[in-house]
């Protein structure tokens, strides 16, 4: 009996050493994972997903405390590109983060109604918008997320979304529909 | 088995040509509407930039839009009137959308400037390379195959060194288009000393002008043409009948053996490709002056009453093509194409204008595009592998296309697919193959410029960021001074008090500062003086 | 020299250890949805299978066979196993997080893989010298990548393909598993 725990114990020992160094040996210092994660997130920063920003909200996924559903401008397919990349099940957006965006939108701002106060500057996560104090604001299309961060602070209420308009360069090719198997 | 070549490249399939030889290829002019539409796309490329105003009155050959950015070409009013409108019209493209356009409402009178926008060289050949890529740029030409891409920049290859063949392409491979057929006929002495031009300034060692052989008429009068200018380095060749020979990379693999390589260009090879028409419009350009205002246009289809080959007037609408054909001869079933049955591309209505790519107007009824079936399952029988002249795995890029793997179909070079159509041809299941094709090619494209737009979105939100505890740090440091200023002076205070020790602790009771003891001082002084000065005075007032 | 490759070609084909023997059939269906995560899995199974082979004949011939305590085999087997496994996940944390986060619960379920138990018990049942211990290991444990790869091959383009609603996902991957494992049975008498 004692001989047979003394041998166990030792095995154990043994084994518990092995692993300890090996513990040290093979330490890991952050998450590259994170960064495989944020480089799929559409880098809106609008906050939909509960985290204040794309960086928080793929720490959060890494760590295990959000699921992949969470961020509408992303999409349908953000979610699918999120469980392949985390071999998980992808689901639908959650509707308590919103609605997924059919068309893109870029804020734009009404000049004759802007009074110059920055807070849209302020609240702008991409600094996309140009102006300062007493000085005309004005958003710059190409690099609006369409994030709609800067459509609460205004006091005027001067900034609106609109549409990205479709030319003959934007347009693409509809999918084709796909043959169902018809049951014989 | 896979692969053999039966034409000089791999795949392909033999159509009926349905072409327009004989009298009925011989072209005429189309008359000049009333109004004509200048789309300012009409180019690969960027946009053109209009130069006229509402109201301008222009002539033939005047420049209407200038070339924006390199890749780009300028577009040129192609006969007299005034300048209607500059607004979003219907163009020839396969979304229907409409695009900017210039509208010219024409005069009737067709009149030019009368003299040349650029001196006319006594002798073409000696013309230096910038000044023959400036005329082609300043025409306005662009390639006439169908592709549109601005002549003056495939002329431009960044290592001339490279150049070893120019290929002219007179390989007309889609049913029913004949109007490079008509042009090597009738203008076959431009073509041939176009190609010697060109030649020489691109410093290529030889020209192999491309035709297929059914087209005997072409062959002849082209091969008589080389006889009679006499350059020894043009070769006209006859090719095979078969679709697609007119493909650049099959016709360049059948003239010379060689493969433009996967996501290359023809001049990586060595090799520069243009169209006959383009040709002739080049040197026509150099020899007269005057830019590309016209094409011809091949009307056909049993949808017309008596298919032609027209020379057009860019920018004339459709309609007019129609009715100079004697008109449609039944609408019933009818589709109208801009380009053949294999790439055509599907036109809403017949009010739209004929742009520079326009080589052709199918008028189609049933017998002529008879409409697809339904589709049925892909039963893996490897018919579109057997046909595909880029060598490419249509099967499989079908299913990937199907289930969205788009990375897997990049990495089974869907780049490299040339959108002929031969695969969805022989399909016994009649599937849209090409559709599956281009729209996993443009998900690709929406998806990497989405990700280039996320990766700028995320750069400037950390620049931010650091911005953010950039200047809260700032304001720290600052406070952080101001408190230690605030300290040091206090100290210096208190260093000053316990130097000197008579002077009075009591905050109540602070020795007053030199300015005020000097009033004191002078107070004092003024007081004595008076006091004097009163006890004298004070005697005589009494007196 | 024969023994060795009889030995080979038995785990490898003739026994397959998954298709033929029905055991570590857990990670087989788990991990083959995709191939590159099979790739990484097979690497992991292989390092893991080898080293337990190894040490586990160890353990039997030096620690439980001397002091007679053959008794304590499978619980001392199912330590040094999980030893094995953990020090396989750190090694892959630290090469590749990705595929570490992509594995998920499947690494520390190689512990309960049974073709690795299994091969440590049968290299007693077959009293194998340590040579032929490992290389037992190592046999079965390219039997299993191998099968675990072409099973991940065929379920990709399975994703892709139109099969019937009924069908679709475990129905069709466990009947090519079946499949499989004819084609496999087929093998049978070559060694």
């Amino acid at each position: 009996m004692l001989l047979s725990l003394l041998a166990f114990g030792g095995l154990a020992a043994v084994i518990g050493i092995a692993l300890g160094v090996a513990a040290v040996r093979f330490r890991v210092e952050g998450n590259p994972l994170v960064d495989q994660i944020d480089a799929i997130l559409p880098q809106t920063q609008c906050g939909q997903c509960s985290y204040p920003g794309c960086r928080p909200y793929a720490e959060a996924i890494a760590s295990g405390d959000a699921d992949i559903n969470q961020c509408p401008p992303g999409g349908e397919d953000g979610v699918i590109a999120l469980a392949e990349l985390l071999g998980r099940d992808a689901k639908p957006i959650n509707p308590e983060n919103g609605v997924a965006q059919e068309k893109p939108v870029v804020a734009f701002i009404d000049e004759s109604w802007c009074i110059g106060c920055t807070l849209c500057i302020q609240a702008c996560p991409v600094d996309a918008i140009v102006g300062a104090n007493k000085l005309m604001h004005t958003v710059i299309a190409a690099e609006c997320t369409g994030c709609k961060l800067c459509l609460p602070p205004c006091p005027v209420d001067c900034i609106e979304l609109h549409e990205i308009p479709q030319t003959t360069k934007t347009w693409t090719w509809p999918e084709p529909t796909v043959t169902p198997v018809k049951a014989a | 088995m896979f692969g053999r070549k039966k034409a000089g490249f791999p795949g392909g399939v033999v159509l009926e040509g349905h072409k327009l030889y004989g009298q009925a290829g011989r072209t005429r002019a189309a008359p000049i509407p009333k109004e004509l539409v200048y789309p300012l796309e009409q180019h690969i490329g960027q946009a053109a930039r209009p130069v006229v105003a509402v109201g301008d009155l222009v002539q033939r050959g005047d420049v209407l839009a200038r070339a924006d950015g390199f890749v780009s070409a300028p577009i040129h009013a192609s006969t007299s009137g005034t300048i209607t409108a500059i607004e979003a019209r219907p163009v020839p493209h396969t979304s229907h959308l409409a695009a900017t356009c210039i509208v010219l409402t024409a005069d009737g009178k067709d009149t030019t400037r009368g003299e040349p926008l650029w001196p006319i060289p006594s002798h073409p050949e000696k013309l230096t390379h910038e000044q023959l890529i400036g005329i082609v740029r300043e025409a306005g030409i662009v390639g006439l195959g169908g592709a549109a891409f601005p002549s003056a920049v495939k002329l431009n290859p960044k290592d001339t060194a490279r150049v070893d063949t120019l290929i002219l392409n007179g390989a007309e491979c889609e049913p029913y288009i004949s109007c490079d057929g008509a042009a090597m006929i009738e203008d076959a002495e431009a073509i041939v000393r176009g190609a010697g031009l060109l030649k020489t300034l691109i410093k290529a060692r030889q020209v192999l002008i491309g035709i297929e052989d059914q087209n005997t008429q072409a062959l002849a009068q082209m091969q008589a043409a080389c006889k009679a200018v006499g350059d020894r380095c043009v070769f006209v060749k006859t090719v095979a009948t078969r679709y697609p020979q007119g493909g650049e990379k099959q016709l360049i693999q059948t003239l010379t053996g060689l493969e433009v390589p996967s996501e290359g260009l023809p001049i990586d090879i060595g090799i520069v490709v243009h169209n006959v028409g383009t040709a002739a419009a080049i040197w026509n350009a150099v020899t007269e002056g005057q830019p590309l205002t016209e094409r011809i246009v091949t009307v056909t289809g049993s949808g017309v009453q008596h298919p032609a080959n027209l020379r057009v007037r860019i920018g004339t609408p459709i309609r007019a093509l129609i009715d100079a054909c004697g008109g449609y001869r039944t609408q019933d079933g009818l589709r109208l194409l801009m380009g053949g049955p294999m790439m055509g591309v599907d036109l809403a209505d017949d009010n739209l204008p004929v742009v520079k790519a326009t080589n052709c107007i199918l008028a189609g009824t049933r017998d002529d595009l008879a409409p697809p079936p339904d589709p049925m399952p892909c039963i893996r029988c490897g018919d579109c592998v057997e046909v595909c002249p880029a060598s490419l795995l249509p099967q499989q890029l079908y299913w990937h296309a199907r289930a969205h793997e788009f990375d897997k179909a990049q990495t089974l070079n869907l780049s490299d697919c040339i959108e002929c159509g031969c695969c969805a041809e022989v399909c016994p299941s009649n599937i849209p193959l090409v559709q599956f094709y281009r729209f996993a090619k443009t998900e690709i494209r929406v998806a990497d410029q989405e990700r280039r737009k996320a990766d700028q979105a995320r750069a400037r939100h950390e620049f931010r960021a650091e911005r953010l505890e950039r200047e809260k740090q700032a304001k720290e440091e600052a406070r952080r001074r101001k408190r230690e200023e605030l300290a040091a002076r206090q100290a210096a205070q208190k260093a000053a008090d316990a130097a000197a020790p008579d002077a009075p602790a009591d905050s109540a009771d602070k020795a007053p500062s030199p300015a005020v003891q000097a009033a004191l001082e002078k107070a004092r002084q003024r007081l004595q003086a008076e006091t004097a000065q009163n006890a004298p005075s004070g005697e005589g007032d009494d007196a | 020299m024969t023994e060795a490759w009889i030995i080979l070609i038995s785990t490898v084909l003739v026994n397959n250890f998954v298709l033929v023997q029905f055991l570590g059939l857990c990670p087989f269906m788990g991990v083959s949805r995709k191939l590159d995560t099979s790739t990484g899995m097979a690497l992991a199974t292989t390092f893991v299978l080898t080293l337990s082979a190894a040490s586990s004949w160890l353990v039997e011939h030096w620690l439980l066979q001397p002091l007679g305590l053959e008794y304590l085999r499978t619980l001392s087997y199912i330590v040094v196993i999980a030893a094995m496994v953990q020090l396989t996940e750190m090694w892959v944390r630290k090469s590749s997080p990705l595929l570490h986060e992509v594995l998920g619960i499947y690494l520390p379920l190689i512990t309960t893989n049974c073709a690795v138990l299994g091969v440590a018990l049968l290299n007693v049942r077959k009293e194998l010298s340590f040579s032929e211990a490992v290389l037992y290991g190592f046999g079965a444990s390219m039997g299993f990548s191998l099968v675990l790869i072409l099973f991940a091959g065929i379920r990709e383009r399975i994703a892709a393909a139109d099969v019937p609603k009924a069908f679709q996902g475990a129905p069709i991957s466990l009947i090519t598993a079946g499949l499989m494992s004819l084609a496999f049975m087929g093998f049978s008498g070559l060694a």
